[in-house]
Parts: structure tokens; sequence; C-alpha cells
């Protein structure tokens, strides 16, 4: 069998019916091979759309998202997409071309060294060198990439490689690396202990982060929150964790999150954190002053983690999903009514609706409103980011995507273009700034050509609005983050043949929004917002 | 900053000791040595990495290690339970005046001499790293012309084998 259609033969036995990419010489029989076989390949307009819309679609699928670049400037198109995957533990594949073999290391046109570059944020990589090892490199690519902490794994094919003729196509059966064995199952002393510090403390709080998404763990959280009367505050990735509506939410905490979830932190005696890896924007604000009056139970499926950021009483390392199974089976119903209540006087941020612009956040507040209760909303980077997270009302079914780990613009529409891929029949809707839109506005190509019924939702303060604010309060003054001579976005997305309405005050929203969702393909809602608005 | 000796079995394949050393330098961990080599099983190559740093360092140096899919076992050695060696070239200055006490320091300290020339000898010596340390000084007042070390390769004594020790783990 030729390697290239063993190629295709093992993303097919993966389970794989849609990849991401752009074609190029050195990966020119792999295109061959998937043209002749009935995966989906979405062509992009830059390969780091290629490497978000992979990201999009797993994330949304559950699956492991695959893109595919040529080598040397396609594969290092990738790069940023990729570490934003990792930050993110999103799985995906990445297929690479690379020169021939015998031309490896002598720089030759088009090459570049794609395994070396990718090394610190791809959980693992792979450079073929027999094509008789493909089978089983995809197979483990496809397992490492999924299992455990999810990430990025990145397979580089010499074109030679790709062209040659296997021996024999075998399919391996099962996976077996003697240095790759994820804790799954959480330690059954550990989680008994974390049970017993639950039922001593008195105003407990579960942290959830983004490894409750990742394990899908949703349900789990409920039954969990249900039978221990436990309250939830949650990271910007374990937005989504549990609806806004629950009884037992708090909000979301960190440098950009909601004051009564922090001061709910500051305020518990012990804290759970599930699936968080507490970065700095996560702790940010509180300081290890705080550790000495809290306990901490920490789960995490990555041992690294624990004790990395913070440090904790009691460490329990595996399966968000399983852990929280096990816990709601052992822990009695707590009496935490004068917690939650206290929680509940808390004050709570007030969302400035008036503006001469459209306010950014009623803006959101409104689309959440519109939206169906299995709605994606994906969201780039910058005030928009937060706009977006703190208005966008979580429900059961609803999914809420961002760069929150590396928080790289552009992010927005390529992932939405996953998305949708993933889930054609929910509404996906891409919230950006005209700075992220302008990274990725190559992509309304993709939208366009696949007419995706996607509603972006631009913010265009004309300004890189986040850095102006951070100049501001720093220095005073500002540089280098006005976008004064924007082009006029909807005729932009004109020429792309995507519809557009642009919004200047709150009370044309609600009939742009209609439009816009009732509209058959994709259609772009441009506000004018106050260059001075500000993000929380 | 206390020093340790990882012992560290990993994949024989190209690419790991970049994984290995490109972890150390990204996350400002300090390396005082490193010696890899191939071991009883050619698929498996053993790494001694000698490291500085407080608790919190040598625990995330372990974790982050251990993410490595190449990366099969992690061990830390003890000096009291363990045999340190390292092998040291070191070319020293001569003269007809002081070969002979030069010599005599070498047969002291068990070392052997692998290259004689007219103005220069050059010593080949094996020990812990005090012993090539205290040799290294004395050589000094001679006037030492290069140094060539391998870095500490380390096993534990008795019947203990890496492979069949606890793995580290976080409890």
């Amino acid at each position: 069998m030729k390697a290239s259609d063993a190629i295709v033969k093992s993303l097919l036995n993966e389970g794989v019916d849609m990849v991401f990419g752009y074609p190029g010489a050195a990966v020119i029989d792999l295109y061959e091979s998937l043209r002749k076989s009935k995966i989906h390949h979405v062509l992009v307009r830059q390969e780091q759309a290629a490497a978000h819309s992979a990201s999009g679609y797993a994330r949304v699928s559950g699956k492991v998202g695959v893109c595919i670049a040529t080598s040397g400037p396609g594969a290092t198109n990738l790069i940023t997409g990729i570490a934003t995957a990792y930050m993110d533990s999103i799985p995906l594949a990445v297929i690479t071309g690379q020169v021939k073999s015998a031309m490896i290391g002598r720089d030759v046109f088009q090459e570049a060294d794609i395994t070396g570059a990718t090394e610190s944020f791809t959980k693992h990589s792979y450079l073929v060198k027999n094509a008789n090892d493909l089978p089983i490199i995809i197979k483990e690519a496809f397992y490492i990439a999924s299992t455990g902490r999810p990430g990025p794994v990145l397979i580089d094919i010499p074109s030679d490689i790709q062209a040659a003729t296997l021996d024999k196509y075998i399919q391996p059966e099962t996976v077996d690396i003697r240095g790759y064995k994820p804790t799954l199952k959480g330690h059954i002393g550990q989680i008994k202990r974390a049970v017993k510090a639950i039922s001593e403390s008195k105003r407990p709080l579960i942290v959830a982060g983004g490894g409750v998404l990742l394990t899908r763990a949703q349900n789990e959280l409920i039954s969990f929150i249900n039978k221990s009367g436990i309250p939830v505050v949650h990271t910007l990735m374990g937005k989504g964790a549990i609806p806004t509506q629950n009884p037992y939410y708090v909000g979301m905490i960190g440098t950009h999150g909601f004051p009564q979830a922090n001061r709910a932190m500051a305020k518990s005696d012990l804290l759970i954190f599930i699936g968080a890896r507490i970065a700095d924007r996560a702790w940010g604000g509180f300081g290890d002053k705080m550790l000495e009056n809290v306990r901490v139970i920490h789960i995490d499926i990555d041992p690294a983690e624990i004790g990395k950021n913070l440090g904790s009483h009691i460490p329990v390392v595996g399966d968000a999903k399983h852990i929280l199974s096990e816990m709601t089976s052992k822990i009695e119903s707590l009496d935490t009514k004068d917690w939650v209540e206290e929680l509940k006087t808390y004050k709570k941020t007030i969302q400035h609706a008036d503006s001469e612009f459209v306010n950014p956040r009623y803006a959101v507040g409104l689309l959440s409103r519109k939206l169906d209760d299995d709605a994606i909303l994906v969201a780039d980077v910058g005030q928009n980011q937060l706009w977006a997270a703190r208005n966008f009302e979580d429900k059961d079914g609803r999914c809420f995507l961002t760069s929150g780990g590396l928080g790289t613009m552009g992010y927005s529409l390529p992932a939405a273009v996953g998305a949708k891929f993933a889930a054609p029949g929910r509404q996906v809707a891409a919230v950006v700034g005209d700075g992220g839109f302008q990274m990725s506005q190559h992509e309304l190509g993709t939208i366009s050509a696949n007419n995706l019924k996607i509603v972006i939702l631009l913010f265009n303060n004309s300004r890189l609005g986040m850095v102006r604010e951070l100049q501001d309060r720093n220095f005073g003054r500002i540089t280098a983050v006005e976008l004064d001579r924007n082009p006029d976005f909807i005729r932009l997305c004109d020429a792309y043949g995507i519809k557009g309405i642009r919004v200047t005050n709150n009370s044309a929203l609600e009939a742009a929004f209609d439009l816009a969702l009732k509209n058959k393909g994709p259609f772009l809602v441009e506000c004018v917002v106050d260059c001075n608005e500000s993000t929380l | 900053m206390n020093r340790h000796v990882l012992s560290v079995l990993v994949e024989n394949q190209s690419g790991v000791l970049s994984r290995v050393s490109g972890l150390f330098s990204r996350r400002g961990y300090n390396i005082d040595s490193l010696s890899v080599g191939e071991t009883e099983d050619p698929k498996v190559s053993r790494m001694t990495i000698v490291v500085k740093g407080d608790d919190y360092i040598l625990e995330q140096i372990k974790k982050q290690l251990n993410k490595l899919i190449d990366v099969i076992k992690i061990v830390e050695l003890n000096s009291e339970q363990s045999v340190f060696r390292e092998l040291a070239l070191i070319k020293v200055k001569t003269s007809m005046e002081t070969r002979a006490s030069i010599i005599e320091i070498v047969s002291i300290f068990r070392a052997n001499i692998v290259d004689v020339a007219n103005d220069t000898l050059t010593v080949e010596m094996t020990g812990d790293e005090s012993k090539i340390e205290a040799f290294i000084n004395l050589m000094d007042s001679y006037g030492i012309v290069e140094i060539v070390r391998t870095g500490l390769a380390a096993i534990e004594r008795g019947n203990r084998q890496i492979l069949n020790q606890k793995k580290y783990e976080e409890d």
C-alpha cells in the first residue's frame, strides 16, 4: 500500500471524517490520497486558521481535531495554533509535510525543523523515518493527544516517505507506550481524605476549571453540587461548567472575574480546585497570604500542575469525571445554607447599559438571550473576550470557547469555523474586536466558501482596547493602539458575499440580531463602541 | 539549593536528548551535568542528570520530566546508597623538574597517564566529584592546559535496579 493511502486509512481508523488544511508541495501525495477518500477537507486561507479550526472542532465534537500543512512556512504558520491548543489542553493531530528525508538538514527550499520548533508546546511529536511505522505512529499520536491531559501531537512526514510503499499495512490493535500511562482513576485514599476535609469545612467552594469541560464532567459536577450543597466559582476556561442560573453558581474568578466570586474565594475555608491550573489570571489578585487561612484540595489529571502554581493540602491526581462521581458517592449532604445565603449578599457587578454608542456588555447579554439553549459562543482575545465571558449566560448544552491560556488574537473566526463544522445544527456566534478580526479576516473566505451560518459580533472601537487601557493606566498616554483607518467592515464582508449591518446604538441591536439569526448564511453585526470603553 | 542526582531511563530515540535538555532550559532549571548512554536494553538509554534546586524545583523537574512521553522512569539517587563516578581527562604542563612530582601525585590518586609529550602530560582520572576536584586543585599549581569531564554516571549499590523500583508518583 502507498504510504499516503496508509495515512488516510489510519486516519479513518481513528474515526476522522474532517480535516482542516492547506496544501503544498511536501504534502502533494497525501492530498491525492485524501481526494480519493471520504474524509472531508476544509481549505482554510492561512495555516494558523487550520489549527484553530481543528481546535474549535475538537472542543465541540469531543474528537481529536486534525490539521494539515506543508513543510517550511506551512508548518511554521501552524505554530501559534499549536501553542494555543497546547495551553488550553485541546487534542489535535497535526500533520506536516517535510522535505525529502535525504535533504533534511541541508536548508533546502521550504525546509523548517518543525518538530524542533514546536518541542515546547506539543504533547509529543514524531518525525517519520520509515513508512512502515506510519500506522503505529498515527495510532499512538491519537492516543496521546486524546488521553490523560489532552494536547496537540505533531507528525512530520517527509515527502518521500508519503510516496513510499509499505511492505504491509498492519493495523495496530492497541497502544502500549511504557513511558506514558496517565492516571485516570483517583487514588481512593486521597479521595477519602478530600471527602473528609469537605465534611469538616464550613465554607467550602468549588473552583471549576477547563478540565471539567475537557472530560465532559458537567453532569457529574451538578450531581456532586446537588448532593453536597457546595457553591461553585469558575475560571475563564471553566466557563460553562455549570449553568449561570444554578442556585449554587457564584461567578468567574480572577483578575477579570466578578467581585462576588473573588470575595467568595477570600472567605472560603476550603477551596476545591477541579481541573484548573490556577495560572496568574485566575490567582493574580489573591497572593500567597490567602493560603494561610484556607485548606486546598487540588484535583487534576496532570500531576505536574499540582503544586506548580499553588500549594495544596490534598492533591488528587485523576480524571475530573471519575473523581467527581467517586466523591458524590461518598459525600454526605452538608449544611451550607448560611454560606450560600451569605454569598448571595455579596455585591454583584453592575453592568452599565447606558452609552452613546453600543454598550458591548449589553450587546453580549442581549445576544445571549436571543441565542438557543445549545448555542456556541466563540470569544476572541482582548476586551471582547471578557465582555463575552462576563455576559454570555451559560446553560446546560451551551458552549463557550476562547483562547484562555495563550491569549491568541484572531482565534475566534477560525475556531467558530471548526465549531460550526462539528455542530452544523447549532447556532454559532463569534465575538471579536476590530484588532482580532483583522488578524483572521482571511477566514471570511473559508466562511463564505462553505456558507457557514456564523453570526460575527464585531466590536469596533478603532482601538486595541485592552492595550490602550493598560497604557492609559500605567503611563497616562497611549501609543500604537489606534486603528482609526480601519476598513469599512460591512463592505469588506460584502466583497466576500457576506451580509452585514452596522449598529451605532443599543436600541438598534435587537433588530440587527433578529436579522442575523434569521439569515441563511454568515452575518456580520458590527457594533460601534466608544474608543474609551473599559474592560470591566 | 541542594544538589540532586537523577537517574532517568528514556527511549533510545533521536530527539530525546533535545527534549530533556530543552525542558531544563525552558523552565529555568540548572543542570550541573548530564551524561547519557545506551543500557543493557538497546532500546533504552540512561541519563544521569545532576541538578541544583530546592525541594519545589526538584519536584517540578521530576514531574515535568515524567510528562515527556519518551521518559520511562526517574529515580533520585542518594550518595550513601549509590556509586557516583566521573571520568576526567586533564592535560597538565610539565617540565623536566616537575614531571616526577606529577607522576607521584597521579599514582597516589590511582589515576593513569595516557599521554606524554615534551611539555605536557595527560591524565585519565576516575572518581567521584570530590576526588576529581582535589586532583584538579593539586594540578593547578603546575598549570592546567585543558580539562574534559564526562559528567557523573551513577548506579545504586546492592541488588537494587532502577526498573524494579516504585515509579515516581504524586502520592
